[in-house]
């Protein structure tokens, strides 16, 4: 088995009714109920607040951000195991993410070679 | 959390009351901003982690830090609940002030304090039964549009209008005045009483939307009954009527998503719980000399709950209420509903009579049920043609997919001139107003 990271991009949108967020959570949910019961969540992982700080350059200022477009913006990750990334791509079809356009970034973790 | 369970919806109603309670009445669209935050941050927090053991509590939680948050930022450039005063000048007051307002027992106040708002006389009925479902049922203006079968602009325009307008009166409704409670209190039974009524007789073709608003006026009713001005011998009638009526919801609509009159009902199939809830309920009304039409009502519908059989349906006593709730609230709908149990009674000839002598029928002209009573009794009468040309008129006024299959049916029976079967179907009491678009 190998190691992967979902990272999830693109919030729900905010102009949702409660009944409707209610649904959409009730998906990942299940969504999560399933990865965990085939084995697949080696960490679930944490949801990331919007915005935060970039530090950059040489002078390492301190900026306010991200400023990326929210489709593009990281609001989550998750650790995964599958058995190589051709299957860790199929298991992060099921992801209710999709329904709201947002997309899942599948990354290999490298391995140490010792 | 079970899938069927509203949470989001039944706190939404909860935390918009609380908040607007700490923001004041002019921060209303505050108030949903921060519940909507409060969701959101659960929606995030909630899929990665699971749901809490007691999700109701961290929704509170959260919306609550969320509004100290916003004290400490606007207090100095915005005005809050002039109710809390002085209490915000410092965070050694505000913050033992907004604990208070976030315990069980003053939500439970908050939530009645909105809904005695929201019924206020400068609102149209149908403005008050929207503006409940948005605020304190959680509903959004689709939902709402869907389930009143009305378009999204005209809900939207109707409440916004009517946000509006709550948010330019300068406080909440004082639940805690006993004289201003009980001159209110009349307005809200209507619209609760209204809210039902749209879930239980509405035009919307889905059935579960439909359970959903009974099951919404039932909820809000029951807090009625949990204030000590508010649990009058009127509210347990108006309780016990939604609980009777809503004991035979399981079987008006049939497996293939038809409805069905209420001779032809499974009555296995109704809710015996609720049934005897409201059974219960009405007799807690009978106390007091006040002698609401919803006492009526309830009366007429827990006759219907006793026969375990249609044709064992005590149709003198029908009628005899009947003849009290004319003299109550006279109506030409509650007179239609009085000629059906005399054709029950007395033959369909006598229906017909009954009908022929209706007061001001000429306002049941846009109403289906009308010329379907009308068409039901000449068919019974073997009269198929003036049956069939009185159920055609019906079904041109049909208002639901599902009326108009029924009618459809009855049409049907004429044409094939069927021996004739019971099958009237069970009239509102109260004429719905159009809803206006």
């Amino acid at each position: 088995m190998s190691e992967f990271t979902f990272l999830f991009r693109g919030s729900d949108p905010t102009a949702q009714s409660p009944e409707e967020m209610q649904k959409s959570m009730q998906k990942w949910l299940a969504w999560f109920k399933e990865l965990g019961e085939k084995g697949h969540i080696k960490y679930p992982g944490h949801p990331l607040e919007r915005t935060g700080k970039v530090v950059r350059g040489k002078q390492k200022s301190v900026h306010d951000g991200p400023f990326a477009e929210a489709k593009d913006i990281v609001n989550g990750f998750t650790l995964i195991e599958a058995r190589d990334l051709a299957q860790a791509a199929e298991i992060s079809k099921g992801c209710p993410i999709f329904d709201v356009g947002g997309s899942v970034e599948v990354r290999p973790i490298r391995v140490l070679d010792m | 959390m079970e899938p069927g369970d509203h949470l989001f919806r039944r706190e939404a109603g909860r935390m918009v009351a609380t908040l607007t309670r700490v923001f004041g009445v002019h921060n209303l669209a505050l108030a949903e901003d921060v519940v909507q935050d409060a969701f959101c941050r659960a929606l995030e927090v909630w899929k990665f982690r699971g749901v809490p053991d007691n999700p109701s509590a961290w929704l509170l939680a959260t919306a609550k830090n969320r509004a100290f948050d916003v004290l400490r930022r606007q207090r100095t450039a915005r005005t809050f609940a002039p109710e809390l005063g002085r209490l915000l000048d410092s965070e050694w007051t505000f913050v033992p002030a907004v604990e208070e307002l976030f315990t069980a027992n003053a939500i439970k106040d908050d939530l009645l304090r909105m809904m005695f708002s929201c019924c206020q006389p400068r609102l149209a009925e149908e403005a008050q039964v929207a503006l409940i479902l948005n605020i304190l049922c959680g509903f959004s203006v689709n939902e709402i549009a869907s389930a009143f079968v009305s378009s999204h602009a005209a809900i939207e325009k109707r409440i916004t209008r009517a946000k509006k307008l709550l948010a330019a009166s300068k406080r909440l409704f004082d639940v805690a005045a006993p004289a201003e409670f009980a001159a209110r209190l009349p307005a809200v039974h209507r619209a609760l009483y209204l809210l039902f009524n749209e879930g239980y007789h509405g035009a919307s073709a889905e059935t579960t939307v439909r359970a959903e608003l009974c099951h919404e006026a039932m909820r809000l009713a029951s807090l009625l009954l949990e204030h000590p001005l508010g649990a009058t011998p009127a509210t347990y009638a108006l309780s016990a009527l939604m609980c009777l009526n809503a004991a035979r919801l399981p079987a008006r609509v049939n497996a293939a998503g038809d409805l069905t009159s209420l001779f032809d009902q499974d009555r296995s199939l109704w809710d015996g719980k609720l049934a005897t809830e409201g059974i219960r309920l009405l007799e807690l009304a009978a106390t007091g000399t006040e002698l609401s039409e919803y006492h009526i009502e309830a009366a007429i519908a827990s006759v219907h709950a006793r026969a375990a059989r249609a044709d064992e349906t005590d149709w003198a006593a029908i009628i005899s209420l009947y003849d009290t709730l004319m003299s109550v609230q006279p109506s030409p709908v509650v007179a239609l509903n009085r000629a059906i149990a005399v054709a029950q009674h007395e033959g369909p000839e006598r229906g017909l009579d009954a009908i022929g002598a209706i007061e001001n029928r000429d306002r049941l002209a846009s109403y289906p049920f009308y010329p379907a009573a009308l068409g039901e009794l000449e068919l019974r009468g073997g009269r198929y043609n003036t049956a069939r040309k009185h159920f055609g008129a019906a079904l041109a006024l049909a208002r639901s997919p599902m009326e108009q299959r029924f009618l459809e049916q009855r049409v049907g029976a004429c044409e094939r001139g069927d021996p004739p079967q019971p099958a009237i179907l069970e009239p509102a009491t109260h004429l719905k107003r159009e809803m206006r678009t």
